[in-house]
């Protein structure tokens, strides 16, 4: 069973300060690309044990490959504020706020968090680069905007251990520390940011550090981390755990406006179940009016949860002498979606929660449609023949545990 | 809790199959009280912290057969239903070993060292039995029909079941019929030719039963633990956070969301019958309550001959549940670790300790655990089945500790001079000494060491001579003989009193079938 296998390899894409340590510990050799960098998949030959690990232990994820971006100056506040749907007046220091921004269409450009550093410093973290449209937003203002990508490596640590973990390793214990706060501490004498954030809808935090750092860091994190189950964690994990957190993702669940060749393509924050961060009440942000007029109107369409309904599923597969053929991995295409014979929307995102024991999917629905508890359609391949079997219009997150924002007592 | 004196209905029991069974009953609208004579829930699906800082699943430990229409309606996974997968099984020799895990084009490999012909069919192996599980499921989900002076549902459902019979392809019927009589040996023969695979794949022939793997019948065993499925795919096991007092605390709260009272610590001693009907129950503290009627989750033993008074019942039935086989034939030892086990043949605490670790070597090795049993004697080198739950769940023991769940075959209830302290010291040492030659570590690590003998399941957990599965799974007592023929469809002699037990069609394991059957069949005709 132990394979002792060691081999090197040439690429041409970039390494993250932490590759050292997980390129040794990927025991599959799945790789995916993720902004420019090569990405672990999932370190075991399947990701199923990584996956509960976000859900009953620590998942490490490396998660150096997000943009980041600081914004520091007098009037950051003020950028910043008409960038970005929510208002960054209120983000105190030390906060975390995850805001989309659109362009003056009000199309969804990119989604991201930005933490409050001090009075007059951010941190901002996209998908995709933004460097330039916040730069070009930026003109005439007393702010400095530099892309801190390379500069900050940045780890992921989700699951309910992911706290006591911290706590034997943090300087500054991390009970008081609240869902979207931050706070600056050290490891030894390596000092670290740790925000109390994360794209798994657990318990969780994200540690942001000098690469320089990293190894060190990585190896405390693992040391420390063995008697509380810590498990470096791959994308297949994740993307499983952020469907089931019912969190959007750029290029598959919806595409950035600056990127889109056709209108149809693009998002309002309505349309990806984000108007709870578009902030009609505060003064003038990029996209305000486009925003107020679909206010106005309603948006044509939802985005929502659904959930594929079992019984049918299995039918299915039985009526071709099959167990129920569900997908071993969260699935990316586009699939779909019928009220009667009409399509009237389709799913971006998909994937059995091995936790809820359910068929879940994230989808763009025709709002007349997206009422929670709407009876849909979802295309099915069985045996390389398409069927419909019945879907429901639920709500997300589909999994939400009380821990992801409760502190100790 | 709300104190009412008429229920609809009384469950006596809170084990699992008890509690689906109130949970089902709840959810129709009907008010429910559930009697747990211990001070916890679960019946042999128990968590408990026997030495401080240390979680055990004291009897059962993996999750597997757990019905995925039970979880879904009974909404278990928000009441905290969590498994995680076990994902590989490894059997460790004195100089070599044989691990199969999730992956397969590793397990391929692994296999093809000891035996390329065993690879190949071991590929093909999993996936015909997963058709044979598919094939039987509709059978072990249909009520037992009546075969002696059917209703008219009784030859609705044995029609049904004969067009399902006449659909099966004709390999299907072969491994079908070979499951239901061959011995697991033999029928492994076929098949394999590497004897610690195939005295590995035996031994779920053997659990909960007292048989050995060349016992005819023994196939049938086999058969039932491939009955289970994760999530679609067939013969995964599954490790409950916690233990698997999570699976039946995860029941409870179900069975509370729909109104069911639960109340512990309360002693069931007779069911109150008047006229040939159950109108109650009557406690040890002397307390009564009415319902309109009484369910029993306990093993057939104990619900009718214990419960009722045998003048309330037929004699031929009498006898028939006297001569219901319940031979105890396994014990259980939890050890408190202060580090993990070492095993020679595969060192260091990689990944093959997150899986079960099989101690059955060979067949003999299994054989001649038993010949001790069949003459009244624990097996000197029993047939172990052990996992380590600290490893797939950190929160089970202190960090860095760990606690190792050991099930042990054979331990016969009826044993020579009968149980007592010292021979229950004796069957621990035996299992100690066994797992040493594997992993000599082991005495140097033991923090606690709980050992259970039939007797202590029996007394401690209401289990009749300590049989897991509420009495054996063999032919001449499954389905519509489960646990009396005519008395196979829940209904007892006694009006208004029911069985929801696992000896009750389709038998052991956490699977929640019984529980839910029973209910179903109950509420079809209230």
């Amino acid at each position: 069973m132990p394979y002792k296998n060691n081999f090197t390899a040439q690429t041409q894409l970039k390494l993250s300060p932490f590759f050292e340590r997980t390129s040794k510990l990927n025991e599959s050799q799945e790789w995916r690309r993720w902004a420019g960098y090569l990405a672990a998949t999932s370190y075991e030959l399947t990701h199923e044990n990584e996956y509960f690990a976000i859900r009953t232990k620590a998942g490490l994820l490396d998660i150096t490959p997000l943009k980041k971006y600081i914004v520091e100056g007098p009037e950051s506040e003020k950028l910043l504020n008409q960038l970005v749907t929510r208002n960054i007046a209120i983000c105190k220091v030390g906060q975390v706020m995850y805001t989309p921004w659109c362009d003056e269409d009000g199309k969804v450009i990119d989604d991201g968090t930005i933490q409050r550093l001090s009075k007059d410093k951010f941190r901002i973290t996209s998908a995709e680069p933004n460097l330039e449209w916040i730069q070009s937003n930026a003109i005439g203002m007393d702010v400095n905007v530099k892309d801190d990508s390379f500069s900050t490596a940045a780890l992921a640590l989700q699951g309910p251990n992911s706290r006591a973990i911290l706590n034997s390793i943090s300087t500054n214990n991390l009970d008081k520390l609240r869902f979207f706060w931050m706070m600056e501490t050290t490891f030894g004498n390596i000092p670290v940011s740790i925000s109390r954030t994360g794209y798994t809808g657990d318990l969780g935090y994200e540690i942001w550090i000098n690469p320089n750092d990293a190894l060190k860091v990585w190896d405390l994190l693992m040391d420390k981390g063995k008697s509380f189950g810590i498990t470096p964690t791959g994308l297949h994990a994740l993307d499983i755990a952020r469907i089931e957190a019912g969190l959007i993702l750029l290029d598959v669940d919806y595409i950035s406006s600056r990127h889109a060749l056709i209108e149809s393509r693009k998002s309002s924050p309505y349309e990806l179940g984000l108007g709870w961060a578009v902030k009609m009440n505060k003064n003038d942000f990029i996209g305000k009016s486009s925003l107020q007029k679909e206010l106005n109107h309603a948006s044509n369409w939802s985005f929502v949860g659904v959930e594929i309904e079992w019984l049918e599923f299995e039918k299915h597969y039985r009526e071709v002498g099959l167990a129920p053929g569900l997908p071993q991995t969260a699935w990316r295409t586009s699939t779909p979606l019928y009220y009667k014979n009409e399509q009237i929307g389709y799913a971006t995102s998909g994937t059995w929660s091995p936790l809820l024991k359910r068929y879940i999917a994230l989808a763009h629905l025709k709002s007349t449609y997206a009422q929670k508890g709407s009876k849909l359609m979802f295309e099915l391949k069985v045996e390389h023949f398409r069927k419909l079997t019945k879907a429901t219009v639920v709500k997300t997150p589909f999994y939400n545990p009380e821990r992801k924002r409760s502190c100790p007592k | 809790m709300s104190k009412i004196n008429k229920y609809d209905a009384i469950i006596i029991g809170g084990g699992h199959n008890g509690l689906t069974a109130a949970a089902y009953l709840g959810r129709s609208g009907k008010k429910v009280l559930v009697l747990e004579r211990r001070h916890v829930l679960g019946g042999a699906a128990v968590t408990e912290e026997v030495y401080p800082g240390f979680k055990f699943s004291v009897c059962s430990y993996v999750v597997s057969l757990m019905k995925s229409n039970v979880m879904r309606e009974l909404m278990l996974p928000k009441f905290g239903l969590e498994l995680l997968p076990l994902e590989s099984t490894m059997t460790p020799l004195e100089n070599d070993y044989l691990i199969r895990t999730a992956d397969s084009d590793q397990t391929y490999r692994e296999i093809a060292r000891h035996s390329k012909k065993d690879a190949e069919n071991y590929m093909r192996f999993g996936p015909a039995m997963g058709q044979i599980g598919m094939a039987v499921r509709p059978i072990l989900e249909t009520i037992a029909p009546n075969p002696i002076r059917p209703s008219l549902s009784d030859l609705s459902a044995t029609k049904k079941l004969l067009d399902h019979v006449k659909s099966l392809t004709s390999k299907q019927f072969e491994y079908l019929t070979k499951l239901m009589t061959m011995s697991s040996a033999d029928f492994l023969d076929e098949w394999f030719e590497y004897e610690p695979l195939k005295a590995t794949m035996s031994a779920s022939g053997i659990i909960g039963t007292f048989m050995g793997p060349r016992s005819p019948g023994s196939a049938y065993v086999m058969l039932h633990h491939y009955m289970g499925d994760i999530d679609g795919a067939y013969r995964a096991w599954g490790f409950q956070r916690g233990g698997t007092g999570g699976v039946s605390m995860a029941i409870a709260r179900s069975a509370e969301h729909f109104g069911v009272d639960i109340m512990t610590e309360m002693s069931v001693q007779k069911v109150i019958v008047k006229n040939g009907r159950a109108i109650g129950v009557a406690l040890d503290n002397g307390d009564e309550y009415n319902s309109s009627i009484v369910i029993s989750a306990l093993d057939p033993k104990l619900t009718f001959l214990n419960m009722i008074d045998e003048s309330e019942l037929p004699p031929d039935f009498v006898s028939a549940i006297k001569n219901f086989r319940i031979r105890g034939s396994s014990g259980k030892v939890n050890l408190a670790l202060d580090a993990l086990p070492d095993f020679s043949c595969l060192p260091g605490d990689g990944r093959h300790l997150r899986g079960a670790i099989s101690i059955s070597p060979s067949y003999d090795h299994l054989e001649k655990a038993y010949d001790d049993a069949k003459y009244g004697n624990f097996s000197e080198a029993p047939f172990m089945d052990i996992i380590l739950p600290s490893v797939l769940d950190p929160d089970m023991a202190p960090p860095g500790k760990h606690v190792m769940s050991c099930f042990v075959q054979y331990a016969p209830y009826h044993i020579n001079g009968g149980w007592n302290d010292q021979k229950r010291e004796d069957f621990g040492d035996a299992v100690i000494n066994t797992i040493s030659r594997y992993a000599p570590n082991i005495k140097d690590i033991i923090l606690h060491r709980q050992v259970l003998t039939p007797a202590d399941l029996e007394s401690t957990f209401g289990l009749t001579e300590g049989n897991i599965f509420h009495g054996e799974l063999t032919l001449q007592q499954l389905f519509s003989l489960r646990p009396a023929v005519k008395w196979a469809d829940y209904t007892t002699p006694i009006k208004n009193y029911f069985q929801c037990g696992s000896g009750t069609h389709p038998g052991g394991g956490i699977t929640g079938s019984p529980g839910e059957m029973a209910a179903k069949k109950i509420l079809g005709s209230w």
